[in-house]
């Protein structure tokens, strides 16, 4: 052997894992790409974080709060300060991976030269979800430091809202792809906004308690996973949930992440291989 | 005789080989095939495809394509738009699958062990899919993890790749205030971080001016002269006639021929051609006259080219006028074999 197909026998990159089989080292490639495109994006998307919740404290807590004083033994504004963090998440989470992933795939062409590169349909699915899960666990206690400002009181159990952020970050991030994969124009994601993102989040129990709304769709939001996601931070924050209905609320995340991530693999798979 | 940008390549290429190294032992696949092959002598060949079928619906794509490529050969994939050629550049990264047939890369079935290739195999894409909004050395760095470039070997890889594309003094500039030709540059060598066996280019020099194709051409030529294996899809003819060691044409999604384009040329065009502009009579009375003689003959425009024109005898050429003589070349073997022009 030369020096040179020594030189290039050393710097070959190191793929152990049986070719198909699932690898973190390619997830972590994609989540060190976002990681990089990140360092250039941090000061809008922390802007957003930081700004949206505040905006929506200051209005609907004030506002309304001075209407409505208290709420399911809550004070207003600690009943939507806990909501909005579940909100925030899911705009966190499930907005970029609809639009930002439908971008990359059809527009910008990136899938195509990462799936040019050791990486396949699952492991980027993953990486994408993950990043964004991961920025949704760190934002997702943003609205929650707001609140704090605003009078809620800090508490031990608040350790455990980035925990349940980044779960349902995952979730909404995973489903987020999925639909992106589903769509076939931009045109498309007008329906997603309004005839999803709308009644997902109103019907969650994040603004009001879900009590007051007909048996059916009642029955309805114990399918929206944002509706688990805001039980399990208000019973972070608040206390006093028992550990059999944590349990059910973070086994429907979980149930969720897990049928999500089979459909974001299989439609995305899909759309970027023909 | 190289251009300009060649000689560049091959000095940046030859100063980068060099230095301390240490072995870095794959192992084998599952498949059991080796992962060395490039140290087990030509007998696996780079890229095996077999009866390879492609449709889109009623479209056939790629109908019963058969390739070879040898390692360390530089084989050129001309054909014109529709040919087939991005279709079987994105079944060897398995982003297309194959309806029918066997593909094989580096001793390795694709798309079951695809994975594997792909991560000794770098890929030129047509589409410039670089992130405009960072800079160059952060384009690299991104796809230095992808490629999973050893951590202690990524920013020797980065600042060779830099150099490689005449970016050195760029690294920090964001990508959206590059030249096109610095973009391709940088698009070629972020394919060349984890030193690859195999590259495969998709009309790596398409839309770019005359001046700035000729200069990325150079590290095309230090590829080769590297050893490197180049697959590289073009509808330029005068590219693949420079940069390839051989040329294979494809039309209707299938290889109609294939050879050293001096062969090539030799073989379905002969030495010299000569261009007949016709008489009032049109082209078709020149072409019944020639082909009459057992020539063969290809239009352009209104003007009729005569190929094997060194063999014309005297008395034929009296009677088709004055002719204008030019060296066979490519294109008139990728008319004559298809019937179809290719730029």
């Amino acid at each position: 052997m030369n020096l040179r197909q020594q030189a290039r026998e050393d710097a070959r990159p190191e793929v152990h894992a049986r070719p198909g089989r699932f690898e973190a080292d390619a997830v972590m490639g994609v989540i060190a790409r976002e990681w990089i495109l990140y360092g250039q994006s941090w000061r809008a998307t922390t802007f957003a974080a930081v700004v949206e919740p505040t905006l929506y404290l200051l209005c609907f807590g004030f506002g309304m709060g001075a209407l409505i004083g208290t709420l399911a033994g809550y004070s207003y504004i600690d009943f939507l300060g806990t909501g909005i963090v579940a909100v925030s998440v899911m705009f966190q989470s499930m907005m970029p991976a609809v639009i930002n992933t439908f971008i990359k795939r059809r527009f910008l062409h990136t899938y195509e030269g990462i799936l040019a590169a050791p990486v396949d349909v699952r492991e980027l699915v993953t990486g994408e979800a993950l990043w964004l899960a991961m920025r949704s666990g760190v934002y997702g206690c943003v609205p929650l430091l707001v609140a704090v400002g605003f009078g809620l009181r800090p508490g031990l159990g608040m350790l455990l809202v980035p925990f349940v952020a980044f779960l349902a970050g995952f979730a909404f991030a995973l489903f987020g792809i999925w639909i992106s994969a589903v769509i076939s124009s931009v045109r498309s994601m007008d329906y997603v906004f309004s005839g999803l993102f709308t009644p997902l989040f109103l019907v969650a129990g994040t603004f009001f308690p879900l009590t007051e709304l007909p048996d059916w769709v009642q029955t309805a939001a114990m399918a929206n996973p944002l509706y688990h996601a805001v039980a399990l931070i208000r019973g972070a924050v608040f206390g006093g949930m028992d550990a059999g209905s944590a349990l059910v609320h973070v086994g429907v995340l979980l149930g969720f992440i897990v049928l999500m991530w089979f459909l974001a693999a299989f439609q995305m798979r899909r759309r970027v291989v023909d | 005789m190289p251009g300009r940008g060649e000689n560049q390549w091959k000095i940046v290429l030859t100063g980068v080989y060099r230095g301390p190294m240490t072995t870095h032992d794959l192992g084998r696949s599952p498949s059991g095939s080796a992962t060395r092959t490039r140290n087990e002598g030509p007998a696996v060949p780079a890229l095996l495809l077999r009866g390879v079928v492609k449709r889109f619906g009623s479209l056939t794509a790629v109908d019963g394509l058969d390739l070879d490529v040898p390692q360390g050969v530089v084989l050129g994939l001309l054909g014109p738009n529709g040919a087939g050629k991005s279709t079987t550049m994105r079944m060897l990264t398995a982003q297309s699958l194959a309806d029918e047939g066997e593909i094989r890369i580096l001793g390795h079935e694709v798309p079951a062990e695809s994975k594997w290739v792909r991560a000794r195999m770098g890929v030129v894409p047509q589409h410039d899919n670089l992130d405009e909004e960072l800079t160059v050395e952060q384009n690299l760095r991104m796809f230095s993890y992808l490629y999973r470039v050893p951590r202690h070997r990524r920013r020797e890889a980065i600042a060779r790749a830099m150099r490689l594309a005449q970016l050195s003094d760029r690294g920090a500039t964001q990508v959206d205030d590059l030249s096109g030709g610095m973009r391709r540059r940088l698009l070629i060598v972020r394919a060349l971080l984890h030193r690859p066996e195999l590259v495969l280019m998709d009309e790596p020099t398409v839309g770019l001016d005359p001046q700035v194709r000729q200069d990325l051409w150079g590290v095309i030529s230090a590829l080769r002269e590297e050893g490197v294996t180049v697959l590289m899809s073009t509808h330029y003819i005068e590219e693949a006639e420079r940069l390839s060691d051989e040329v294979a044409l494809m039309a209707g999604g299938r290889i109609v021929e294939r050879g050293a384009p001096a062969d090539l040329v030799a073989t379905y065009a002969g030495a010299t051609v000569e261009e007949y502009q016709p008489g009032p009579e049109g082209p078709g009375a020149v072409e019944t006259l020639v082909h009459g003689h057992g020539f063969t003959t290809r239009r352009t425009g209104t003007t009729v080219s005569v190929l094997r024109a060194e063999k014309l005898p005297d008395s034929l050429r009296d009677r088709l006028g004055a002719p204008q003589r030019r060296a066979a070349n490519l294109e008139d073997v990728f008319v004559t074999l298809t019937g179809e022009t290719v730029e």
